[in-house]
């Protein structure tokens, strides 16, 4: 109780400066954004979109981990049914534009969100990492054995098409703006989830659910919509890369991909904001770096001795030991 | 032939064999999960991991040092359950205070570089581990053939399971375990060693793990990639059962692999996958596991 009291004193005495420090951040956001929009004539703009579908994808799963406390190893189901659904439609009704391709994959990742959340909200922490594990995989067999996935094979050649009808998507750099603005929505939609009243209570469920309930909050509530808007989230993303890479295969299915988004959002700082996506930058470059050395055949091991070390020198990530390493030597 | 529901019985006995011997696995590697979980209050997400090796530890042991399926029976799990006592004091020791969602990540982080650098020095390809020379051949029981090595691992497994459950609840060193399961804290000002018993247990745990991927061995094709998917199945049986009793885990084991088993004969697309919605349907009636307690 004297806890919750303090903290209200230091949080009023610290408006002032919360408001200075989110007219900083939104400079930096800027910054970052001018970057962004520079980077394709500097870097291979596929490889960028790469990075910018999987940081949206660990942004979205760190709205669950980082902010709810949820640890979803899961989150693999919705990327691969989003990519399934944009690709599957795209491929077989050749009149659709992208748009409506990528709307209808989040729609149906967000509909596979609503399911998996109202079963393992049922049960709290490893418990609900192990249904939602086991959920995931539930998903992956029926993808490994529907017809429409084309199996091992996948689906090939999907059609970037014209965005709205008008504009061509074959050229890498339009196609690179345009994921870039859907990034950009997605991480506004997750900044402003988190810091909404909504946000406040999530982080509250976080710190301590029991409480959180006695001040008659329905938890539960909470907690599935804030499953359902990362699902959601974690669906368009692999809509998008499934038109980036006119591709969609099991591989977005595997379990694997569930453990890679929460060692980039791990490594680049639960959260954080902009963690993830430092996170899935680094991950997304080490595994393209390692694919072509001599090292290929040992990501794995890589991929696992990085989560190794995170866990147990660097639990903050990169973006939580730079704001610790800030706020000690300039605040 | 004598059918059932358009089933030859023999089918039907042979898949309910073959069920029965998954749920021998899953009961053991759950029964594993459980122990590891009362005392650490963590799950371990290596345990596939751990099962592996404890088949390719015999594969090795054959292979180069010549040791036969009996002692591997026993050896391998020592020295895989060394290697766990390795990982308890010098990795998960340091975390234990943490959220358990580290541990959880850190045992994830650990199966993944096993499975990755056993992958890398043997491939995906499985490798065969030849029947102990006692075991081989079966008895025709009238109604199906019987192999004797399966009977032997649905009769070790259950021994095994029973053993440890005589342990935990009829030993002093089982009341300790229940204790710290209990209340660690209250338990250590007791003078009791707890650090060693977790240490303990999570070996143990590890050892039937190990155990299980032994008797495994001889059935299934050993690789390193074999313990991946098991696990999930597990977790997925966990569930099911709920952590709270260790009877619950050895009877929701069988029980799952039997049902596996069944579903099989009578609509075979669904046997990957009927667990998970048992899972889904156990979740919706009843979220705290058939044998949990109510949370």
């Amino acid at each position: 109780m004297s806890q919750s009291l303090s903290s209200v004193a230091v949080h009023n005495v610290g408006l002032e400066q919360q408001r200075r420090s989110d007219r900083r951040r939104l400079i930096f956001q800027l910054v970052l954004l001018a970057l962004a929009l520079a980077a394709p004539f500097v870097i291979y703009p596929v490889f960028l979109m790469k990075v910018l579908c999987f940081a949206l994808f660990a942004v979205a799963f760190n709205l669950l981990l980082g902010y709810v406390g949820l640890l979803s190893f899961g989150h693999a189901a919705f990327l691969s049914t989003g990519g399934y659904t944009t690709g599957y439609l795209l491929t077989t009704y050749s009149g659709l534009t992208p748009e409506l391709g990528i709307l209808a994959g989040t729609a149906t990742a967000t509909m596979l969100g609503l399911v998996f959340g109202l079963i393992a909200i049922r049960r709290q922490g490893i418990y609900f990492a192990m249904i939602t594990l086991a959920l995931a995989q539930l998903v992956f067999f029926f993808y490994v054995q529907s017809d429409f996935t084309r199996g091992e094979d996948g689906l090939h050649g999907i059609p970037r098409g014209n965005l709205f009808g008008v504009i061509s998507l074959q050229d890498n750099l339009s196609m690179y703006y345009f994921v870039l603005a859907i990034f950009v929505l997605g991480f506004a939609l997750v900044q402003r989830t988190i810091n909404s009243p909504f946000g406040y209570v999530l982080k509250a469920i976080k710190e301590n659910e029991a409480r959180t309930t006695s001040l008659g909050y329905n938890t539960d509530h909470y907690k599935l919509v804030a499953f359902v808007i990362s699902a959601a989230l974690a669906g368009l993303a692999g809509s998008v890369k499934t038109i980036v890479f006119q591709l969609a295969s099991l591989t977005d299915a595997h379990w694997h991909m569930s453990g890679e988004v929460v060692l980039m959002t791990l490594l680049g700082g639960v959260g954080t904001l902009l963690g993830p996506v430092i996170g899935a930058a680094f991950v997304v470059s080490l595994e393209h770096q390692l694919a072509q050395g001599p090292l290929g055949d040992w990501v794995n091991v890589i991929l696992g001795g990085i989560f190794v070390i995170c866990v147990l020198a660097f639990r903050a990530g990169i973006v939580g030991e730079v704001q610790k390493f800030m706020k000690k030597n300039f605040n | 032939m004598t059918m059932l529901f358009g089933v030859p019985l023999a089918v039907l006995y042979g898949q309910l064999l073959l069920g029965l011997i998954n749920g021998a696995f899953y009961a053991l590697l759950s029964l594993g999960l459980a122990v590891i979980f009362g005392l650490l209050k963590i799950i371990n997400f290596a345990h596939g991991a751990l099962y592996m090796l404890g088949a390719l530890c015999a594969v090795v042991l054959l292979n180069t040092l010549g040791v036969n399926y009996w002692v591997a029976l026993i050896l391998s799990p020592v020295l895989v359950g060394i290697f766990g006592i390795f990982l308890e004091r010098f990795l998960l020791r340091r975390i234990a205070h943490e959220d358990h969602i580290y541990s959880l990540l850190l045992t994830f982080g650990i199966a993944l570089v096993i499975q990755g650098v056993f992958t890398n020095i043997y491939g995906v390809s499985g490798m065969r581990y030849p029947i102990p020379e006692a075991l081989r051949g079966g008895v025709n029981l009238g109604f199906m053939f019987l192999p004797y090595y399966r009977a032997w691992v649905i009769v070790a497994a259950l021994v095994v399971c029973f053993g440890t459950w005589f342990m935990i609840e009829k030993t002093k060193l089982g009341s300790y375990l229940r204790a710290g399961t209990e209340n660690a804290k209250l338990m250590q000002a007791f003078g009791i060693n707890v650090p060693l018993l977790v240490t303990l247990t999570y070996g143990f745990g590890v050892m039937l793990a190990a155990f299980a991927g032994v008797l495994a061995a001889p059935i299934y094709s050993v690789s390193p990639v074999m313990g991946a998917n098991l696990l999930i199945v597990v977790f997925a049986v966990v569930v099911i059962g709920g952590m709270g009793s260790i009877i619950g885990a050895v009877l929701t084991g069988l029980g799952m692999g039997i049902i596996e088993g069944l579903t099989k004969v009578f609509y075979p697309e669904a046997s990957s996958t009927v667990i998970f919605l048992v899972m889904v349907v156990v979740l919706l009636l009843r979220p705290a596991g058939l044998f949990g307690k109510e949370a």
